[in-house]
This record gives C-alpha cells, structure tokens and sequence, in this order.
C-alpha cells in the first residue's frame, strides 16, 4: 500500500496540536484539544485506506476504482461520537464556571488527602471502619 | 411481610418442610445405598452443570439443614416482633441462606458447590451484619466475610486444579477414580484451606465467635447446622479419596485437636454463655474435623452420628439462650439466676442438649463419643488401617480427652450460668413466655433423646458413606452399651475431670488471666489488614497525583515509549518505505490551510476564536473527505461541524471572553516537546505501518457483500447498519449517555427541563371559547412577537425559516430512505433533521422549538434506541441471527415497486438518536441557558430597582 504522505503530516500536525491543548487546565482548551485531536485521528484513519478513489456506491463504478469502505464507516461513527464528547464536555466547563467562576481542571482532594496520609504513615478510613477496636479478644468480655 | 408481620415466618418455613419431606420420601432409595442425580447442563464447555446428587451422606445434611432450618424459621416468628427494622431484609437474607445451604450440600459438580458455598457466604455476611448500626455487628460480619472469602479464593483455585487433574468436575467422578501427584496434593490443600476458613478451625478460627453478634437465630442456624458444617461436609467428601495424600492427617488432626483444646479452654471463661457456646462450637468443629480427617469406617460412622448430634444439641442450646436473652434481658452468668426454676420446660431442654454434647447416656451424643474413643483407640494399635503410628494414636486419644474434659466443664459451666440459682445473686426478673416460642428447642432435644436409643437405625442410616472407608479389625456399630470397655471408662474420666475443672471454675479464669496468649488469631487478622491498607495508601499515594494533566502526560508519555520506540526500531531496520506525495493538487491545498489553523488554535486566547480555529480544521477533514471519494462523511463532517459551531457558541455565551491569564512557565516548552514528539510518532507509525502492509485489506469484499447480502450499494451506509452493526449500535448507546449527561449536567435535577409550550408563555396564545372557563390553544403561526424582544427578531430569517422547514425535514426523510443506495444514512439524515430544528430556535427562540416539535428529547433518543433494539432482534424471531438483512418488495399504488430492507429499520433508530441529541443540545444548552441568562437579568434589574 501506498502511503500518502499529505495526509499523513496533517493527522501528525493535528495530534500533535491537540496533544499540546490536552495538557493544559482549563477545560475549555483541554475540549479544543479534543477536538484537533479527533479530526487528526479521522485523517489518520483515512489515510490507512489508501489511495483516494470512486466513492464507494456497488454498481456505480468498478469495485477496483472505490475508495475503502472501512475506514469511511469507521470516520463516519467517529464524527458523530466527537460531536457527542464535545457537547458533555461543554456542559461541564459550563457546570464548572457556574460553580467556581472559572473552568480550570483542578487537582483532586481526596488524592491530595490519601498523600498525606501516605507521609503520615496513617491507615485508611474503611482499615478503622473494618478493623480497628476491639471484638471477641476484649479482656473486659472475659474473666470471672 | 407486610400482610402476616412476623409470623410470615411461619409461611417461609414451609419451604424447607418440603424439602424435609422430599428427603424422608427419598430415604428408603438412598439408605439401601443408592444414589439420586440430577443434571442440567449450563456451560458444557467449562464442564459445569447443574449437577445435584443425593446419597447417604447428603441425605443426613440435607436433613440436618433443611430440618433445623424449618425450626429456627417458626422460632422467628416469635423471636421478632413486629415492624422490626430490616425484618423483610433479614427474612430473604435467611430463606436464601438456606437456599444456598441446600444447593451446596446437593451439588456435586465442584464449581456448582463453589458458587453455592459463595452464596453462603454472602448471604451469611448479611445477616451477621443485620444491625447495620452497631459497630460490632459490621465488624464481625466483615471478618466474617473476609476470612471466608478469602479461604474460597484459595478453594477456587484449589478445585479448578483438581478438576483439571482428574479431568472433571464431579466430585462423584474424583472420588471415583482419584488423580495423585503433586498437583493433586497442592489441589487438594487449597480446597482443604477454603473448607478450614469455612469451618473455624484454628488459624481460622477467630471469625465465628464475632458472628455471634448477630440475631440468636442466625447464631444458632450458622452454628450448628449449616455454613461451618461446609466445610466439614467437603472433608468428609474428600476423605474417602484424598484422605492419604502426603499432610492429610498430620496436619488435620493437629489443627482439630488444637482447635478443640483452644475453643474449650477459651469457652471456659466467658460470662456471656452465648459467646460460652459459640467458643464451645470452635471446640466441637475441631473435634468433628477429626473424626472425619482420620479415614476409618469407626471415624467416619462416629464422625457422621457426632455431626447429626453436634446440629440437634447446638441448635437446642443457642435457641434457649435465646429465650433466655429476651425475657431476661441479659446473657451474663454472673447477673442471671434462677431462669431454671421458672423455666423449667425449657431448662429441661438445654439439659438435655447439654448432656448431648457433653456425651452422656442415654443421647445421641453419646452414642457418637462411645465409637469415637473406639476409633481413636483403633488409632493406638499397631497396624491400624489407616497406618497411623501408635504413639500418634495415643498423642491423640490424651489430646481429645483434654477437649472432652473441657466440653463437660463448658457444659456444665454453661447450664449452671444460664439456669442455676445462684445464692448471693437476686431472681432474674423475666417477662412471661409464649409457649410456641420454646417448642423448637424442646422439639430439637427430644430429637436427640430418641435419636439415642435409634443406634441400629443411625450405624445402617450411615452405612453407604461408611463403607467407602478403610474397614478396621471389626465393624463398629452405634449403641448405648458396649460393655465395660476402655471407651467407657474414658468417658467417665472425662466427666470426672470435667466436673472437676468445673469446680475450680474461679480460680481457673484467675489463671487463663495471667497466662494468656500474647498472640491470638484475631490479633493477626487485624494486622494483616493493617498492612494491607497501609500498602494500599502508600500505592495510591505515590500513583494517584490527582492532577488530570499528569495523567494524560503519562499516557502520551507512554504512547511515545511504546510504539514510539518501534518506531524508530522499524525505522534502523530500513524499511522498504512506499509513499506518494499526494493523489491530487487538492490535498496539499486543504492541508496546509488546516495546518495552519491548528497552529492559530493552540495560540489563541479567545474561546470563540478558538473554536472558530478548529471548525476550520473541522471543515477542512471534510475536503479531504470528498477529495479521497467519501462523501458520506464528507456530508455528515459538515453538518456536526455546524451543529457543533452552534452548540458552541451557545455555551460561550454563559462563558468568559478570553482564557483564564495564567503566568507563562516553563513547563510549556517540555508540553511543546511532547506534543512535537507525538505529532511526529504519529505520522512516522502511519508511513511505517502502511508501508509494511502486504495483505489485503478486509474491505475488499465488502462491496459485494453489501449488494449481495445486505441489499445496498452504499458501502459505506451497509457497512454501518449490516456488516458492523454491532459497532454502530454501540455508538448509538454512547450518543444516548452523552445526550443524557449533557442533560443532567444542565437541568441538574430532572433528566428534562419539560417542553414549555408557547400557550405558557403568551397569553394571545390562549383564547376563550363560548362556553365560561373552557381555553383553546390558537394556532399561532410565528410565534416570536409574544416571547421574544423585537430588537432580537429577524421576521425575513423566521418567515423563510417556517417556510423552509417542513421541505428541509422531508429532505432528511428522503436522505434516510435514499441513504441505503446514495449519499445519506441515518446519521447523516438525522443531523439534517437537527438543523432544522436549530435553525427553528435559532429563527424564533426556545418556543419556537417547542411547537415544532413538542416532544421531550429523552423520548425521541430512548424511542431511537429502542427502534435499532427491535429492528437488530427482529430477524431472530423469523429463524435468523441478530442484525441480519433480509429485503422484501412491496409495490405500492401510485409510487410504483418499493424495494424495502429490513435494516432500513435499524438505520431509523440511528436517525431519531441523532436527531434527539440535537434537539436536547437546543433544548439544554439553548433552551435553558436562555432562561438562566434571563433570570439573571431580572436579578439585576430588581437589585437596580432596589438600589
């Protein structure tokens, strides 16, 4: 298979562009990122099937001329896809903006919260909820 | 429940009676050795079935469970009272925990059992765990679970080792002809550690005392007739065939012994005489372990007579401690006093129990301790038949004599705490007793009376399971009288000794004080779970950072490392790289300009500009679509790249103008680096990767295949809803997740924010009739005058708009008929019919969009994705598998010969969920942030006014 080489460098250009918003805070960016990143990908998709061709409609043309059929389906689920992610990420940059002004990513407490307890040396909740205390061994059930 | 209260208990009981009954019925069949089975196949691959056996030793369990089931189950009835909290709870818990209990003694395919001996243990967590708010109740039924899950994972992989050495699953079949080596060996202890941890035996045994937090029913069901009897069951099972592989009776017989010595000696300084008979059943569970690991026909009849005795006399004793709890208020032995002289029915009973289980004549218990001492002497002569050494046989006659001794002074311990009077303690006030609430017990310990004198019918009741065993010197029978033998007189010393250790009872806790145990098997549980959880916080600390954009720098990062690192690997190796510049002057074209606007992308601070950038991108894959021969999603890129403009800019409007302004740092140029690197890992992998290829793609045949069996010549479009209809459904699903999550997100407490009709909004809308009171929505035609602001109006857009409607909506229809031979498609054809939707809102505002289709959007996306369901299982209803195409020709009058596909069907489904997810798009992005954007307005008029 021949490989083209346009295609190629616009999927390269666009991943790699989304990467670069992927990786930023606010989620906003992130989504745009999102969506470089996905019209990269379709192109990459498009470039595996080849040479341009027919389209590919059975009778209108030779089979040998069509373009591939797969990877088109494929693009065509991946589009529709795309639109839905954009449209849940938009309602939480928007959800974050009414909650805190702003639609940054921001670091999780509760991981911040198992690292210091890490640096403490301490036990989880669920070891004190499971197994702290005393059960049957407790001498004060026991003796005379 | 709800209907009968507490005495729907009674009504439960009945099932188990039938399984009781059936029992009885079979008896004859299987008390002459015979053997019931029962078999359904479920997945034959794996060899499991649902393969249910009933010989003489299942016949004995199955009573035992099923029988005392029905007993504990009437005494709920009275136990309880009505309303409890958590009764209907508790009820189920129980009547599956006998279910469970049944199944797992009348399975005999391993895995069977496995799954059933799970249940158990769930259902047994649960109902340990009955009061969920006190602390010790969760504590212990988590240990429980814990303990005996983790003795199943063991057993679990235990059996499935077994069952691939013997070459099946059937316990009968193993048995039968048993595999050996040492992945039999290593097989056989894994399930022997699952039926321990099930069984209490010691270093297990620290979970069963903590159950008895539970109900006193569950206490004595658990106890003495059903989960630890399990494990006791799978070694009995197993002896016959296992019972010399190299550990089985050393390693056994210590543990049961010192399970037995540990129980009865821990039991001996309880003042809570429930806790007293649960340490008491630690005791017996290793006593009974040791009379079924031994191997002997004697063993083994003792061990069966002593397990029947062990459920009737334990049950009997839990449910008076029962009784005694609940009119007294108490189980302290130092504050009861005497219950005996008021009860005396009742105390009888537990007398009775308690003789039982200290092996007294005339009961049932004793007739299983006299052939137990035979047994074990058997054990001390040389050449016994199951080749145990003399001096072993007599380690373990004293052993089993120190226990005895024990149980009689636990007993006796027992009996006299709960029901003696005790000089210097005042008469326990007890509420008064309902005498149905004491027949079980009284019913359970005549049962061991009678059983006694029924030695003949008991030794010929259990022969069948006996004889599988090593015959020893002379056939063992249960009787009361024997003779003046030495197992007589080992009776008599234990009694003595234990009356004796009795005696001394104060002194002897004074002395369990000073020299207890630094070490304890619930000591050890706790620290394991200690490290564990230290373990697990240390993991979690080190690898959760918590930051989103670290973890997607290590997946890229990763993405580099892998493939990228193939990649160059490819790349030294010379590849034999075919490449074209490009199949048109197009391309280069369309490429460069979306190059370019992926640049602008990442350097703009605008969020519309942005978006803006990207649709160019967007728009730009659309070319190169059509240039590459795909208008299919050439079509739909274009019309979801405008939707998603819309979309865009309708959340924007809430947002600010410009990014957040954060200080340049330097981590930017590392964030640059990476993204070059993948950009370029990318494109080298798609160069090497294509460039390598030497197959044929499998999508050569697709073109024929669609004409041929899917009825279509868009290739594309039969790809989708025929060939990888399974795929396209999936994505439907997700389109339904996304829409409701956008939805949720938005409305926040309502999957919908309800369609508003304009007859709402405007009061023009609405007319009076003739009749007084009695409205009629008129039909309006534009409805903007009434609820939209005249400088936001455009009456030339809202009349070409109401004009062009229903044609762009046909013309969606046409394109989702049309799309199985042409350009078009459900997804592509539901995107117009979205459009036009948004070009309604747009044209008129969110009332508009309520009377052009006043439906919820939840109910076009689930009919969608119910329609694609329907239409996907319909051709298995006529003999055809899920998804296929079947073509029929209808003609019509008028429109000639219509030629109908039958995945046209799944292809509207797809049309209504995309057409669905526009509209909750408009409905909550447009729609209500319309409203909100409103309400805040009005906010800061009235604050305006205020001030």
């Amino acid at each position: 298979m021949e490989v083209n080489l346009t295609l190629v460098l616009v999927a390269g250009a666009l991943v790699g562009c989304g990467a670069y918003l992927l990786l930023e805070r606010s989620l906003t960016r992130v989504l745009v990122g999102l969506v470089l990143l996905s019209n990269g990908v379709n192109i990459a998709l498009l470039s595996t099937g080849g040479r341009a061709g027919d389209a590919p409609f059975y009778g209108s043309t030779a089979v040998d001329d069509m373009s591939d059929p797969l990877p088109q389906a494929m693009i065509l689920t991946a589009i529709v896809i795309t639109l839905a992610t954009l449209a849940f990420l938009l309602a939480m940059a928007h959800r974050s903006w009414q909650l805190t002004g702003h639609d940054d990513v921001q670091d999780d407490t509760e991981d911040a919260r198992i690292r210091r307890l890490a640096v403490d040396d301490a036990t989880s909740d669920s070891y004190g909820l499971t197994a702290d205390g005393q059960d049957d061994d407790d001498p004060r059930q026991e003796g005379s | 429940m709800r209907w009968l209260g507490r005495r729907a208990f009674l009504v439960l009981a009945l099932v188990p009676l039938v399984a009781v009954a059936w029992a009885v019925t079979q008896s004859t069949e299987v008390l002459d050795g015979g053997v019931l089975t029962e078999t359904t196949r479920w997945i034959p691959s794996l060899g499991f079935g649902v393969d249910l056996t009933l010989d003489a030793l299942r016949w004995l369990m199955v009573l035992v469970v099923a029988g005392v089931g029905v007993v504990v189950l009437a005494y709920c009835a009275w136990y309880f009272e009505d309303g409890a909290p958590g009764l209907v709870g508790f009820a189920s818990s129980f009547s599956a925990f006998v279910g469970a209990m049944l199944g797992l003694v009348l399975s005999d395919n391993l895995l069977l059992l496995f799954v059933f001996w799970e249940l158990t243990t769930i259902s047994s967590f649960l109902l340990i765990g009955f009061d969920p708010t006190n602390r010790a109740s969760r504590r212990a039924a988590i240990q429980a679970l814990l303990v005996t899950t983790l003795g199943g994972l063991a057993m679990l992989v235990g059996m499935l080792l077994l069952g691939h050495e013997a070459g099946s699953f059937s316990l009968a079949e193993i048995v039968a002809d048993p595999p050996s080596g040492t992945a039999t060996t290593v097989a056989v202890w894994l399930v022997l550690v699952g039926a321990l941890s099930k069984s209490a035996i010691v270093p297990f045994q620290f979970w069963l005392p903590g159950a008895m937090a539970a109900p006193t029913p569950v206490s004595a069901y658990l106890h003495a007739a059903s989960m630890v009897k399990a494990g006791l069951l799978l070694v009995a099972l197993l002896a016959p065939a296992f019972a010399d592989v190299p550990g089985w009776r050393p390693v056994l017989l210590t543990l049961g012994v010192a399970t037995m010595i540990s129980g009865g000696w821990r039991a001996l300084r309880q003042i809570d005489v429930k806790l007293l008979l649960a340490h008491g059943t630690v005791s017996q569970l290793g006593f009974l372990l040791v009379l079924l690991a031994i191997g002997s026909r004697t063993a083994a009849l003792a061990g069966t007579a002593l397990v029947l005795a062990h459920a009737l006399f334990k049950s009997t004793l839990f449910l008076t401690v029962g009784i005694v709890d609940k009119l007294a208020g108490t189980r302290d032995l130092h504050v009861l006093s005497g219950v005996g002289r008021r009860m005396p029915v009742l105390a009888v009973a537990a007398a009775l129990a308690g003789a039982s289980m200290a092996g007294l004549p005339p009961l049932v218990g004793f007739l299983g301790k006299e052939t137990m001492w035979a047994a074990l002497v058997e054990l001390t002569h040389a050449g016994n038949p199951v080749g145990v050494a003399p001096w072993a046989g007599w380690l373990l006659v004293v052993g089993v004599l120190v226990g005895s001794s024990f149980t009689v002074a636990y007993t006796a311990r027992f009996l006299w705490g709960a029901f003696a009077t005790k000089p210097d303690v005042a008469p326990t006030p007890l509420a008064p007793l309902a005498v149905p609430f004491a027949a079980g017990p009284v019913l359970l310990s005549a049962l061991g009376l009678g059983l006694g004198l029924a030695g003949a019918a008991l030794t010929s009741a259990f022969d069948p399971y006996v004889v599988q065993l090593a015959a020893g010197d002379h056939d063992e029978y249960l009787a009361l009288w024997h003779g003046l033998e030495l197992p007589l007189l080992l009776t008599a010393t234990t009694l003595a000794a234990g009356l004796g250790l009795f005696a001394v009872r104060d002194r002897l806790c004074a002395f369990q004080q000073r020299v207890e145990l630094p070490i304890s098997g619930g000591r050890v549980y706790r620290a394991i779970l200690r490290d564990i959880d230290r373990l697990a916080v240390e993991v979690t600390g080190t690898v959760q950072r918590g930051s989103a954009a670290a973890y997607l720098a290590i997946i890229l990062l990763v993405l580099v490392a892998g493939p990228g690192t193939a990649l160059v690997l490819a790349l030294l190796d010379g590849p034999d790289l075919r490449v074209v510049a490009w199949d048109g002057w197009g391309q280069p074209v369309v490429g460069l300009v979306m190059i370019v606007a992926a640049v602008m992308t990442v350097r703009s601070r605008r969020r519309l500009r942005a978006f803006i950038l990207a649709g160019v991108t967007g728009y730009g894959c659309a070319l190169l679509f059509v240039l590459n021969g795909a208008p299919d999603i050439a079509l739909t890129q274009v019309l979801v790249e405008t939707v998603a403009l819309v979309v865009v800019v309708l959340v924007l409007r809430r947002l600010p103008d410009y990014f957040t302004d954060r200080p340049l740092r330097p981590i930017r140029y590392a964030r640059m680096a990476l993204a070059a690197v993948i950009g370029a890992v990318v494109s080298g992998i798609l160069v090497v990767a294509g460039s390598s290829r030497t197959t044929e793609a499998v999508s050569t045949g697709f073109a024929k295949a669609a004409y041929e069996f899917g009825y279509g010549r868009n290739v594309v479009n039969v790809t989708l809803v025929d060939i990888r209809a399974w795929d396209t459904f999936g994505e439907i699903s997700v389109l339904v997740v996304a829409a409701t999550g956008v939805a949720s997100l938005i409305f926040l407490d309502t999957r919908s924010g309800g369609v508003r009709r304009l007859a709402e909004a405007d009061p023009q809308a609405v007319e009076t009739t003739g009749a007084p009171g009695a409205t009629r929505v008129r039909r309006i035609w534009l409805p903007a005058p009434g609820t939209l602001s005249p400088d936001r109006r455009s009456i030339v857009f809202e009349v070409v708009t109401r004009l062009v409607f229903h044609s762009i909506m046909v013309f969606s229809v046409y394109l989702l008929v049309a799309g199985h031979n042409l350009p078009g498609g459900g997804f592509a054809a539901g995107m117009v019919a979205g459009l036009a939707l948004m070009v309604r809102y747009l044209a008129g505002g969110r009332y508009e969009l309520a009377e052009a289709l006043p439906v919820d959007a939840g109910v076009i996306i689930g009919t969608g994705l119910f329609v694609a369901a329907v239409s996907g299982l319909g051709p298995v209803a006529f003999g055809g598998e899920v998804l296929q195409t079947a073509d029929v020709y209808v003609s019509l009058p008028l429109l000639g010969e219509l030629h109908l596909v039958s995945s046209v069907g799944f292809d509207i489904g797809v049309y209504l969920v995309v057409m669905g997810l526009v509209l909750d798009l408009l409905r909550t992005f447009g729609a209500n942030l319309d409203r909100q954007i409103l309400r805040a307005q009005r906010e800061a008029e009235s604050q305006e006014v205020d001030a």
